[in-house]
């Protein structure tokens, strides 16, 4: 086999790291790109949860009860906005076969795009949830639970709602994705939303907040890995 | 080296192909050709290991592989039809980062100099959706230089090239076949690809 030899060797297979760093970067840089893109997200949540109020009217107590229900929904659709361009631009101009062909693994390059997609459309509404609290009424503790409850949740529904974009890939009908995240959203809206009426009834956040840690280390370890799988179906 | 055995594909319930065996050694080259809609593009993502075939074995250093096995993936350059390529990024950024997806050497001397290769010298800056077929379709070529890998499978590389560009891919996957690597290439007009290691494969 001496000629077999002689063709250029294979590079070693390189580290899963590199790949989840690859795709935040390149995924970071395009969504820095495309701001107006992003701000329609943002724009969303913070609209909704400004409607609210004006639309119940001045009562404080009944704010202050709806306000984490309508806070988490409202993050929970605003995150359900920008799923469908999680892999829809790269499957239709072939980056996503190009990934599947990649030497690192591609549950880490996918990885890497939900974190970059995070970072890019959760982060925001983090950030911006306190603010919002506000016109709820809501005090000073309950505004950080709602915070926590908030980062601890919206990776959870970016990685959960990656496996239904990966799955409802080169299919037309975009309410499918909807029909199949929503489900899987609810429990992280019962505890997210559970925290911060716990704080108010004076009970300890510490039991939701943890369920939502757990949650997000599950799906952590079991999304990347299932939405790969999806997309490599995709592919074929 | 690349072996397939009684490889077939389906679209539906018609057949498109059957019965293809191929045999790629170091140096070989096997040019594909038909009729649109003959199959070319799924054999290739077949033989690229994207696709499932129907029937049949594709094997690589004599092992039979899976699609999306690692040792193939390590070992193969696919471009196909979708240049891969972002709108908002420029010429110099998608090259670099294709070139780092399959963990080539993207410093900026490199991509310079596969930019300059190719003539895109003054495009380095410009994004892609400014560009125009051809040299998008440059862009991803110019991989070739930067990621060595000993089998390209190449789909339509000389759609939208321009005569200079040809001669440029020519001369460059001559020079791979000298150096012992392999390559598949469906195309449906001569790329002036010649020699005792270059075979057709004519689909029908």
């Amino acid at each position: 086999m001496t000629a077999a030899q002689a063709a250029p060797r294979p590079l070693p297979a390189p580290g899963a790291w590199r790949g989840v760093a690859w795709a935040v970067r390149r995924d970071l840089r395009l969504a820095l790109r495309s701001k107006a893109e992003l701000g329609v997200q943002l724009l969303f949540y913070v609209i909704v949860a400004t409607l609210v109020p004006l639309g119940v009217g001045p009562d404080s107590v009944l704010l202050r009860a709806l306000g984490p229900g309508v806070l988490w929904v409202a993050a929970l659709l605003a995150s359900l906005l920008a799923l469908p361009r999680l892999f829809a631009m790269d499957f239709a101009d072939g980056t996503l076969e190009q990934m599947t062909l990649s030497p690192y693994p591609l549950p880490a390059l996918i990885s890497g795009k939900i974190a970059a997609h995070w970072l890019a459309t959760g982060l925001p509404l983090v950030a911006v949830s306190p603010l919002l609290g506000l016109q709820f009424g809501l005090g000073g503790d309950e505004l950080v639970v709602l915070a926590l409850g908030l980062l601890l949740g919206t990776p959870t529904l970016s990685l959960i709602g990656a496996v239904g974009a990966a799955l409802t890939l080169g299919l037309r009908n975009g309410a499918l994705l909807a029909l199949l995240v929503l489900p899987l959203y609810v429990p992280v809206l019962i505890f997210g939303a559970g925290a911060v009426d716990a704080v108010r009834t004076g009970l300890g956040a510490g039991a939701e907040l943890s369920l939502l840690g757990a949650g997000l280390l599950g799906a952590l370890v079991g999304a990347p890995l299932a939405a790969a799988a999806a997309a490599r179906i995709a592919i074929d | 080296m690349l072996e397939s055995k009684q490889l077939a594909a389906q679209r539906g319930a018609a057949t498109l192909f059957s019965g293809i065996d191929f045999r790629l050694a170091p140096g070989d080259a096997l040019l594909v050709t038909g009729a649109n809609g003959s199959g070319k593009t799924t054999l290739l993502r077949i033989a690229a290991g994207l696709s499932h075939a129907a029937q049949g074995t594709l094997s690589w250093r004599g092992v039979a592989v899976a699609p999306l096995d690692a040792e193939l993936r390590a070992a193969v350059t696919y471009i196909g039809h979708a240049a891969a390529l972002k709108d908002e990024l420029t010429a110099e950024e998608n090259l670099a980062s294709q070139t780092s997806l399959h963990a080539g050497s993207a410093d900026s001397g490199a991509i310079a100099r596969a930019l300059g290769l190719w003539s895109l010298d003054r495009q380095r800056a410009l994004p892609a959706r400014a560009l125009s077929m051809g040299q998008r379709r440059r862009i991803g070529l110019a991989r070739l230089a930067l990621v060595p890998r000993p089998l390209w499978i190449l789909d339509e590389p000389a759609a939208a090239l321009d005569a200079a560009g040809l001669a440029l891919l020519c001369g460059m996957i001559g020079a791979h076949l000298a150096q012992g690597g392999m390559a598949i290439i469906a195309t449906h007009q001569d790329i002036g690809l010649s020699g005792p290691s270059v075979r057709g494969l004519a689909l029908s």
